[in-house]
């Protein structure tokens, strides 16, 4: 089990995090909501639950409860930018459908 | 899919719900617009990564418009419809706005603000300011990716109620959610984290393109408190480049430049100008529409000699500004530095020789007042969890009250009280059997009603009559966060309720305000002096109604010649009321009271008396 983030997003995570002056990484999770059944969460994490599950990837660490692992699993966060826009991507091998932004899916 | 942003731990927000909020600088000049992402304040840019949004509008005979830079190179064409600088007609009426004669503008006197005519109709400051905000809004959404919940948008420290309206107003025009309007000083001590540092006395010194700005901020409880603005509205960056033009000018030996020559030539001197931040000599190199050409090498040291007469000229505001807030540069904890022009070095020089430290000059200071308007839109839009160390920072700027017996003002909310607010403050009738008070409420610092400014009047009827000093009525005044007061006053045993909602200081003008603390301080001693003459002469009046009720009442119980006596005392007391001398009146008071005591006696006696009569001891609950 995995979950990984693309070069570009640790680089924007870690700057964000020492900006920010606090953290020890980013928390990726997913919540029952939204309009096709599941959404995303994606927090700064201050502290690491005893529960979390830990992967590191290009030296910033991603922080996963064991209840989302499932539906996140394998998943590769990007950063992107698209017209004046720019932000974190979900790359999820879970995802069957998703509403029209794919802010918000099913598995 | 969509693109999104890191959250602070236990904020992610649900699908399609973002908080998306704004901080936008709406400056006379340029202006700017700035959000907080994955924590941390951005400025964001256009499609060609500009940050500046430059405070222009064009008209066009075909109803288009075009905003910012794409007027910017309009201006000298189509001087008439192309906009500049609306931020100065904000609320203000053609009387109001100075040097009117020398813009290019057809101005329209109308009622409140003033009005220019364009090729596309007559336009309100109000519209021109919401085409700027439109632009910065589309720029926001697109970059966003989605509409905003709301913007802070800044204003001067002192802008009024109706330059802040205005603001409002424009906001609205162009689809804005206004969360708060949020002062610039204080905008950029939030973007320096000041409001997280020690408590304590910042300068704000805002050196824009146009305008000087100096402001002094007091820190308590993390609320910033404006204790004194000043500034100049004709003196900015462009007067350093055109101090370098003439110089150009002078050394070239260049006479009657044409007008393309001296356009060209003052982006010559701006460059040179910017140049000279970080060098110490800038290359000026021209060629004239007449083929000279001009090869000039201006130093660091020229620079500072030619412009110190500017300078000179900021550090005049700034001394009155500190005067003004009774403190001394010692009192000053921090200096904040905003504008483009505090980027020179000289000017920096002179503000920490000013001020005996170094300003802070970490933040891009054109950015500084944005990233600070985003930081706290970020907050009031509920992306921050334990937000409760982030405190309101509007203040009050006068003191708000009511008028009591004899014209004088009692103050419920004091000057400087940090919005929203509400407080509460009981009064009771004058008279027997009173069923109606009317109240007037009033803003100001002195003491007697007549010298406040009047903001509004009601009645509350139907109080149910009782002896003077029974009824308890309890007044109630509410600012809420966008400055509104409201006024509500209940009789507290029948529940009776009457209320008001006004707008203090609307219209009042900032040299009013200042003006009307000015006169508070200068007046203490006569407002106090006013101020005992009129509580005696309440009382006076109070006590000699009182007798006069009894007398009516039970006069009988009085020998003629102790009548006589009380009637005497009563008419020199009423001579006393006329006069000026407060110790005289009391003095009278206190003869009367003296001269009425027996008669009191036997009032009371034979009240006992009646209310004994037919009962047996049994009955009595002692």
């Amino acid at each position: 089990m995995t979950v990984t983030l693309s070069e570009r997003a640790a680089k924007h995570v870690s700057n964000f995090i020492a900006k920010r002056g606090k953290g020890v990484g980013v928390r990726i999770g997913v919540k029952t909501s939204g309009c096709s059944g599941m959404s995303y969460k994606l927090e700064f994490a201050d502290e690491a639950a005893p529960e979390d599950i830990v992967f590191e990837s290009h030296g910033v660490k991603v922080l996963v409860d064991p209840k989302s692992l499932p539906y996140v699993d394998g998943t590769e966060l990007d950063y992107a930018r698209e017209g004046l826009n720019e932000g974190f991507k979900f790359n999820n091998p879970n995802v069957k459908d998703q509403c029209g932004c794919g802010e918000s899916f099913n598995v | 899919m969509a693109l999104l942003q890191i959250s602070e731990p236990g904020m992610s927000a649900a699908p399609h719900q973002h908080r998306l909020a704004v901080g936008i600088d709406l400056g006379t000049t340029n202006s700017i617009v700035a959000t907080v992402r994955n924590g941390i304040a951005v400025v964001l840019q256009d499609e060609v990564g500009r940050s500046l949004l430059p405070s222009i509008v064009r008209y066009k005979a075909d109803g288009c418009v075009d905003v910012g830079h794409a007027a910017q190179g309009a201006q000298s064409l189509d001087p008439r419809n192309t906009i500049v600088s609306a931020k100065r007609f904000m609320g203000r009426g053609l009387k109001d706005v100075s040097h009117i004669e020398s813009m290019p503008y057809d101005f329209l006197d109308a009622e409140g603000m003033v009005r220019l005519r364009t090729v596309a109709g007559v336009k309100s400051p109000v519209e021109i300011s919401a085409e700027i905000l439109k632009s910065l809004r589309i720029r926001a959404e697109a970059s966003l990716g989605g509409e905003l919940v709301g913007a802070v948008i800044t204003v001067p420290a002192y802008f009024d109620d109706a330059q802040r309206q205005a603001t409002k107003d424009a906001a609205r025009l162009a689809g804005l959610n206004v969360l708060r309007l949020l002062n610039e000083p204080t905008a950029a001590a939030i973007a320096y984290g000041l409001d997280n540092a020690s408590e304590g006395v910042y300068a704000v010194f805002d050196l824009g393109g146009g305008t000087f700005d100096i402001s002094i901020l007091k820190l308590s409880r993390g609320v910033f408190e404006v204790l004194a603005t000043n500034g100049d509205a004709s003196l900015g960056g462009d007067d350093f480049d055109q101090r370098v033009y003439c110089w150009i000018l002078d050394d070239a030996k260049i006479r009657f430049p044409s007008i393309e020559d001296t356009r060209y030539l003052l982006l010559k001197a701006r460059e040179a100008k910017e140049m000279l931040t970080g060098h110490d000599v800038a290359p000026i190199h021209a060629e004239l529409s007449g083929g000279e050409t001009i090869d000039l090498k201006l130093k660091i040291d020229t620079f500072a000699e030619i412009t110190k007469t500017l300078i000179s000229k900021t550090l005049g505001p700034t001394r009155k500004a500190l005067r003004d807030a009774g403190l001394t540069v010692n009192d000053v904890k921090g200096v904040v530095m905003v504008g483009g022009a505090t980027r020179m070095p000289q000017v920096q020089r002179a503000v920490a020789e000013y001020f005996r430290q170094e300003p802070l000059t970490n933040l891009d200071p054109e950015k500084v007042v944005a990233l600070g308007a985003a930081m706290q839109a970020n907050v009031l839009a509920g992306n921050r969890a334990g937000s409760d160390d982030w405190l309101l920072l509007d203040v009050i700027p006068l003191s708000l009250g009511m008028e009591t017996m004899g014209g004088l003002t009692e103050k419920v909310i004091p000057r400087n009280s940090t919005i929203p607010i509400a407080k509460a403050q009981d009064f009771t009738t004058y008279k027997d059997g009173q069923t109606a008070m009317s109240f007037h409420i009033v803003q100001g610092e002195r003491e007697l009603v007549a010298d406040c400014r009047s903001l509004a009047k009601f009645e509350l009827r139907g109080i149910p009559p009782m002896v003077a000093g029974a009824a308890r009525i309890r007044v109630t005044f509410q600012v809420d966060a966008d400055g509104l007061l409201s006024v509500s006053a209940r009789e507290m045993t029948s529940g009776v309720e009457a209320s008001i909602t006004v707008k203090p200081s609307y219209g009042l003008s900032d040299d009013e305000i200042a003006g009307m603390l000015k006169e508070s301080m200068e007046h203490v001693g006569d407002d106090v002096q006013a101020r005992n003459l009129r509580e005696q002469q309440v009382e006076a009046g109070r006590l000699i109604e009182a007798v006069e009720a009894a007398l009516a009442a039970d006069g009988r119980l009085l020998r003629p010649d102790e009548r006589a006596d009380i009637d005497e005392e009563i008419a020199s007391l009423r001579k006393r009321i006329a006069g000026t001398d407060h110790r005289a009146i009391k003095a009278g008071i206190d003869s009367l009271n003296a001269a009425t005591q027996d008669f009191a006696a036997r009032r009371m006696d034979q009240g006992v008396r009646r209310a004994l009569t037919g009962h047996k001891v049994i009955e009595l609950k002692l």
